[in-house]
């Protein structure tokens, strides 16, 4: 019991660092990155598969392009940017794989044909 | 057109925008990437549980930030993580295709960054082909190498290598195929795979850091290294005992 509660804290405590890490490098260091295009961009602008390219369906939603709208500050507006990514990616992700995990453990019982509702309610 | 050369110049995008490549292809790349997707979601039921679904939805989060941090590999041309290799390596190839799912969904989604009827060749290119290249060369090399949990960092450094410039390769498949522009496909191929080759190498940097320092700190965690927990588990109960 004790040993499973220690484990329990101790992951807790590594995903916090974890965490924390992915912050300070989305929100801080992000500003320190190589502004050059990337290798796909560059080819495409270099060889000239490029012109046809379209205007981003989203271009003018709040976070696009990794900068926040209404934030002036170029460092200030990618860092925030980068730290809202990273909480969105957290979400999203820990909530698939929740539903995932949560599945399979369902479809390993003995009376998983109800699916996963029907089992919540009692 | 102000706005858009405004917009361009605050930050570069780097993922597949629309225009490429032609809609048919596009379509065949959503195929492609739902069927995966599909395929990876009935995988990752055996690799995840209660413990693993927090660290895979921290994973994700990880290669995002991760995807943020642009290195230079060569004058005026940078390179970024795909992470297919390292989130493979720590939470499992089905799950980690999927976490890269999430970050070019995210990105596609919020960030304006990689087309939105260009996802599914994004997400084959970058979520798919990485995961199965790149696992697949960790597999092959850990079957090589002793068998204690560091080995796994070598065979992730060779596996994310090769894997960048095979995305690359899998790119110009689709150019090939559905390309808007008439250009030679020799020139394209050259020039993809060389840059890429580059980009293989911070890449691999990177997930070696990565996966070795959690190797370090905790090894228990990193799926790669299922296969030698036993062993150790019980050396740690004896000397606990």
């Amino acid at each position: 019991m004790t040993d499973r509660a220690s484990s329990g804290k101790r992951n807790r405590v590594f995903l916090l660092a974890c965490l924390a890490i992915a912050l300070l490098l989305a929100g801080v260091v992000s500003s320190y990155a190589s502004s050059e295009p990337d290798g796909l961009n560059k080819v495409a602008a270099d060889k000239g598969f490029d012109v046809n390219v379209q205007d981003h369906d989203l271009d003018g939603s709040p976070l696009a392009g990794y900068a926040t709208s209404g934030v002036d500050n170029p460092r200030l507006s990618k860092g925030l940017s980068g730290v809202l990514g990273v909480f969105i990616t957290l979400l999203l992700g820990a909530g698939l794989f929740a539903i995932a995990s949560r599945r399979s453990r369902d479809s390993g019982g003995p009376g998983a044909k109800g699916g996963p509702d029907p089992a919540r309610r009692t | 057109m102000v706005t858009r050369l405004a917009k361009r110049t605050v930050e570069v995008p780097v993922h597949v925008p629309d225009g490429f490549i032609d809609a048919p292809l596009s379509v065949v790349g959503g195929v492609i990437a739902t069927v995966g997707v599909g395929v990876c979601l009935r995988g990752a039921r055996r690799e995840l549980d209660e413990k693993t679904a927090p660290l895979a939805g921290l994973v994700a989060a990880f290669v995002f930030a991760l995807q943020m941090l642009n290195f230079p590999v060569a004058l005026g041309t940078s390179g970024h993580l795909l992470g297919g290799t390292l989130a493979a390596v720590l939470v499992g190839p089905y799950t980690g295709a999927l976490c890269v799912t999430v970050v070019l969904t995210v990105q596609a989604l919020f960030f304006a960054d990689g087309g939105t009827t260009a996802l599914g060749i994004n997400i084959t290119t970058m979520a798919i082909v990485t995961t199965v290249v790149g696992y697949g060369i960790v597999v092959l090399l850990r079957a090589l190498l002793p068998s204690r949990p560091a080995s796994v960092v070598p065979a992730a450094f060779v596996g994310a290598l090769i894997s960048v410039p095979v995305s690359a390769l899998a790119f110009v498949g689709f150019y090939a195929l559905g390309g808007t522009t008439g250009l030679s496909l020799g020139g394209v191929l050259v020039a993809m795979v060389g840059v890429h080759v580059l980009v293989g190498i911070g890449e691999a940097v990177i997930t070696a850091l990565t996966v070795g320092s959690v190797v370090t700190v905790r090894p228990d965690l990193v799926y790669a290294t299922r296969s030698y927990e036993q062993p150790l588990e019980i050396r740690h109960t004896e000397q606990a005992a």
